[in-house]
């Protein structure tokens, strides 16, 4: 009684001071996302109101509405994104039940293969797809060969080259934010309802898949927005009538230096994107997509029309899917009667294993496709690959271009992870230890560099750095992609964070440990193979970064993934299938590696 | 059949989990109406026990029969039992009513009557104002009340209960003990229930299941368990005991004549299990020993010193040291016959021979 009486006073000024100083972790966070973020943002959102002598202006504004043409090219976006989220989601689900379902040593398995995509690059990913899917890809051989074609079908530079790429890259986030939370799911429950007498269909249906719901929608949320960024994948798989958004604010940058125009149709996207988060807080609740608290959420009964009318829609659906389910089970039943003397058969689980697997080859085996590719003798990308050379591996060898690349992606990853660590890993204790008025607010703050789409980023830095003279420069790169990292970092080490037990930090304390000996000497070695990992997530994302590289290098200093991207627009030769597949054996060894690092401190643990 | 008779039967019951058995040879029969407790140490397969019989695993080998009827492969929604998990296992996102109400769906019960008997049900358990909150918004013991509630409702004629009282303070416990033994009672149904809480066993079972490694160890009332456990690890794990050694010497049909410690010769209950030389172990309850004074007699006695005296509370706990080394436990009303006896004083124990078990001494190896 005491305690909780004593804190309803007002806090003597000693402990007001103090508690300034209590928040310290976040501080280097706010002051580097508020200074290379936040600033440069609005600066670029600024400069769509004004014209160029710097006066104040709708023009950009009205020439948006005026054509018919950027709000096709909204449209598209919104339909490519959405696209990719259905079928990411339908595809994805499977996959995540799967994993949620199997033994642990057996989902530790599965999951580096669903990672794979998220592993290997961006672009190794974009050409494996040409190589399979080409005129002359892998696939048009093949039906050619067993007559089930007669002329090559055009499976990619067009809607279906589109979405086959951005599924591909996008749902492993959507099966991982899925996972997360069907892993929640307690496998009690689905036995409780079959002991009460539901039909294994039913008891999914009814209280499996309503409980999944918040990781689906989480998933779809993530893919969704991340889809409406993106420029590389319909710029090589697409058409031209696939032509996104972002692509539109490139143009105008890189082609006409229309700034002002540029920041107009930026904040047309952004405005796309507030609204979506508007209305997906109104129907589930922004905290869901942390993947937690969804229960609360739920139980709290939004009362508003929209989650009314959510809840009702989701009731008919799951209704009807739960009674298709019990009249086929029975009608199964009725023709095959259950045998009391012999085990089950468990189609059911043999087709989800069926599907799980296939779809898990769809993410993970296309990369490997480049391989073969790249030891042609043919100067360019087809299928088969004709003879065997080495020469397109010795070019990439004897040109200083692409080795110079390959070094400033390392370094400015390897500084990019560092700094992301150093100003994240704190912020992330102080989020999860202490609670705070705001706190939610200051989470939405960290993570918004992947929320906001990266050519926004990008352009508005470049826009900073074009002032501070920082462009072209390999520390602007660093800081950077630094801007990308903080937010994995955050995610990372709060979700190791959580599962730590703090009694163990208290224990230490009561044993005669000082806070900062507890932490070195306890705290660290327990959670350091999480920080492994957000050093790894945040080094590959740097490693595998295109947008903001494209940018703010000037055309000056490059990195790999540029290189590739320039070498890309040019010609698709096999010298990117040889830099691609030295690309994937270098980060099969990054991650070979840290899974090594980790297991052996897990060990240790 | 040979299952006719029994509410539920298992025969040799078998499950391994890799490499690991965690149910071996497990043979049970329950009568209607009967109240079985499987009790054990954590890990002795009483959950795998129950899991079996409700259609949640599929054991490797073995048959389960209920009401008579082959049921060892049969799906858990074909098998007319209720079961209440021991975290509760109540539906989060449904509310009460609706959790309820579920089975009875299932069961396409009109929605009138699911009302009714919804109602009826949180009648029984005492709490009718909850049926729209959430599980998330009650208690941990409404929360128990609700998984019961859920489990009784659709009147099942077997009911398990995996811990059902595990996760809740000693209080509560005691209380909803009688409870759930009162509802037993009142709607006469079956039930198997699981527990490591030997006095839980003892308060509500009318049969005790007692399991240790994966196999059962003895079956029988509460009572034979206490006064007549079949081995050394039954003595040990239910209430306290005197164990000492001994070696068999005679037996006849009702009685074995065992040497015991300190060149004593005790009587005791006949064991077929053993014969003359046979190492053994003699067990008997703290509770049945008592002081001898004067020229009092009994079966069995024996001498040593009076090392220690706890008073509990309304018992007193003694401890004698007997000269050849090892020590008896008694246990007597406090103000009883050793109330005036003073520590290092030679005290005389006795106690009758049907109150002594001898048992197999137990392998070296476990
Ligand atoms: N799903 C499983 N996979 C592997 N081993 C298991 C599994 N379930 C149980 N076991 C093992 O089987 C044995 C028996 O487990 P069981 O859960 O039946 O014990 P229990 O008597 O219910 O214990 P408790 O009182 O702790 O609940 C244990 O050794 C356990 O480790
Ligand atoms: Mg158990």
């Amino acid at each position: 009684m005491s305690i909780s009486a004593s804190t309803t006073e007002a806090p003597p000024r000693r402990a007001r001071k103090s508690a300034l100083l209590r928040y310290w972790p976040l501080y280097p966070a706010f002051l580097f996302l508020g200074f290379f973020f936040l600033y440069p943002v609005i600066l670029l959102l600024g400069l769509s109101f004004v014209d160029n002598q710097g006066a104040l202006t709708g023009e950009h504004y009205s020439r948006l509405v005026a054509s018919s043409t950027y709000l096709k090219v909204l449209m598209i976006t919104l339909k490519i994104a959405g696209w990719t989220t259905v079928i990411a989601i339908l595809a994805g689900y499977p996959v995540a039940y799967l994993l949620a379902t199997v033994k642990t040593s057996t989902r530790n398995r599965l999951i580096i293969w669903v990672l794979m995509p998220f592993w290997t690059s961006f672009l190794v990913r974009t050409f494996a797809w040409i190589v399979l899917l080409g005129r002359k890809g892998a696939l048009n051989q093949w039906l050619e060969a067993l007559g089930l074609v007669d002329q090559p079908v055009a499976m990619i530079f067009n809607f279906a080259g589109v979405m086959i790429g951005m599924v591909h890259a996008l749902m492993p986030l959507c099966i991982l934010t899925m996972l997360s939370v069907m892993e929640n799911i307690d496998t009690n429950l689905t036995k409780a309802a079959s002991t009460l007498g539901a039909r294994g269909g039913q008891a999914f249906w009814r209280i499996y898949f309503p409980l999944s719901v918040p990781g689906i929608a989480a998933g779809g949320m993530l893919v969704f927005i991340t889809a409406l960024g993106f420029f590389i994948t319909p710029a090589l798989l697409g058409g031209a009538r696939e032509t996104m958004i972002v692509q539109v604010i490139i143009f105008n940058i890189q082609e006409v230096l229309n700034w002002g125009f540029a920041g107009a149709i930026a904040v047309l996207l952004l405005v796309a994107v507030l609204i979506i988060f508007y209305l997906y807080d109104r129907l589930l609740g922004l905290s869901t997509l942390s993947g937690e608290s969804s229960l609360a959420a739920q139980s709290s009964s939004r009362a508003n029309p929209f989650s009314r009318l959510g809840k009702f829609l989701g009731g008919l659906f799951i209704e009807a899917m739960a009674s298709i389910c019990e009249k086929a089970g029975a009608f199964y039943d009725h023709i095959f009667p259950r045998k009391a003397n012999r085990p089950s058969r468990r189609h059911s689980r043999r087709v989800i294993w069926g599907a799980g697997l296939a779809i898990i080859g769809f993410l993970a085996l296309p990369a490997l496709f480049i391989i073969p590719v790249s030891f042609t003798e043919a100067g360019f990308l087809s299928w088969p690959p004709e003879g065997f050379s080495l020469k397109w591996y010795e070019g990439v060898f004897e040109s200083n271009v692409w080795f110079r690349a390959a070094l400033r992606s390392f370094i400015v990853a390897i500084f990019a992870a560092f700094l992301g660590m150093c100003i994240g890993v704190p912020a992330a204790f102080l989020l999860v230890r202490q609670s705070f008025l705001g706190k939610a607010a200051v989470f939405a703050f960290l993570v918004s560099p992947i929320i906001i789409p990266n050519i926004i980023i990008a352009v508005s830095l470049f826009y900073l750095y074009s002032k501070l003279g920082l462009t072209g420069t390999t520390v602007g790169l660093i800081l950077g992609h630094t801007v990308l990292a903080i937010p994995y970092v955050v995610i990372t080490v709060m979700a190791v964070l959580k599962n730590y037990d703090v009694r163990l930090d208290q224990a230490a304390w009561t044993l005669g440990a000082s806070k900062l000996k507890t932490l070195w000497l306890v705290t660290f070695p327990l959670v350091r193979a999480g920080m492994i990992a957000a050093f790894m997530f945040a080094f590959i994302i740097s490693f595998d970064e295109l947008t903001i590289a494209l940018f703010v290098t000037g055309g000056e200093v490059t990195t790999l993934p540029k290189q590739m991207w320039d070498d890309a627009l040019l010609r698709v030769s096999p010298t990117l299938a040889a830099v691609a597949t030295l690309l994937l054996l270098f980060m099969s060894g990054v991650i070979l590696g840290s899974e090594f690092l980790r297991r052996r401190s897990k060990q240790m643990g | 059949m040979e299952a006719e008779g029994h509410k539920l039967r298992t025969r040799n019951l078998r499950k391994t989990y890799g490499y690991v058995e965690a149910l071996a040879d497990a043979s049970i029969k329950v009568s209607e109406g009967e109240f079985l407790t499987l009790l054990g140490p954590s890990g002795s397969g009483k959950t795998t026990m129950l899991m079996a019989i409700a259609g949640l695993n599929e054991p490797d080998s073995g048959d389960i029969w209920i009401d008579g009827k082959l049921a060892t492969h049969l799906p858990s929604f074909q098998r007319d039992i209720g079961m209440v998990f021991q975290n509760y296992a109540l539906f989060p996102h449904m509310t009460i009513f609706e959790n309820i109400a579920f089975p009875l769906q299932m069961r396409k019960m009109d929605s009138g009557k699911i009302r009714e008997s919804v109602g009826r049900v949180l009648e029984t358990v005492k709490l009718p104002d909850l049926a729209n909150r959430m599980p998330g918004e009650l208690s941990g013991g409404q929360q128990q009340r609700i998984a019961l509630a859920r489990a009784f409702v659709y009147e099942p004629s077997i009911i398990l209960m995996d811990e059902p009282l595990g996760a809740l303070d000693k209080k509560l416990r005691d209380h909803l003990q009688l409870e759930i033994k009162h509802l037993h009672g009142a709607l006469g149904i079956t039930v198997l229930y699981v527990t490591h809480d030997q006095e839980e066993a003892m308060v509500m079972s009318d049969r005790i299941c007692l399991m240790n490694d994966a196999r059962i160890e003895q079956i029988g009332t509460p009572d034979e368990l206490y006064f007549q456990p079949a081995t050394v690890f039954a003595a040990d794990f239910l209430g306290e005991s005197n164990l000492m050694d001994g070696t068999v010497m005679k037996a006849n049909r009702k009685e074995m004549v065992v040497s015991g410690p300190g060149e004593t010769t005790i009587r005791g209950l006949h064991n077929p299990e053993l014969k003359p030389g046979d190492k053994c172990k003699l067990m008997v309850r703290p509770e049945c020993i008592s002081v001898l004074n004067g020229k009092a007699r009994s079966d069995n006695s024996i001498a040593g010193t009076l090392k220690d005296m706890i008073i509990t509370g309304a018992v007193t706990k003694s401890f004698i040291e007997l000269p050849g080394g090892g020590e008896i436990r008694t246990t007597e009303l406090t103000r009883g016959p050793l109330a005036t006896a003073s520590l290092g004083q030679e005290i005389k124990l006795g106690w009758p021979s049907e109150r002594t078990v001898i048992l197999k001494a137990a392998d070296p190896s476990s």
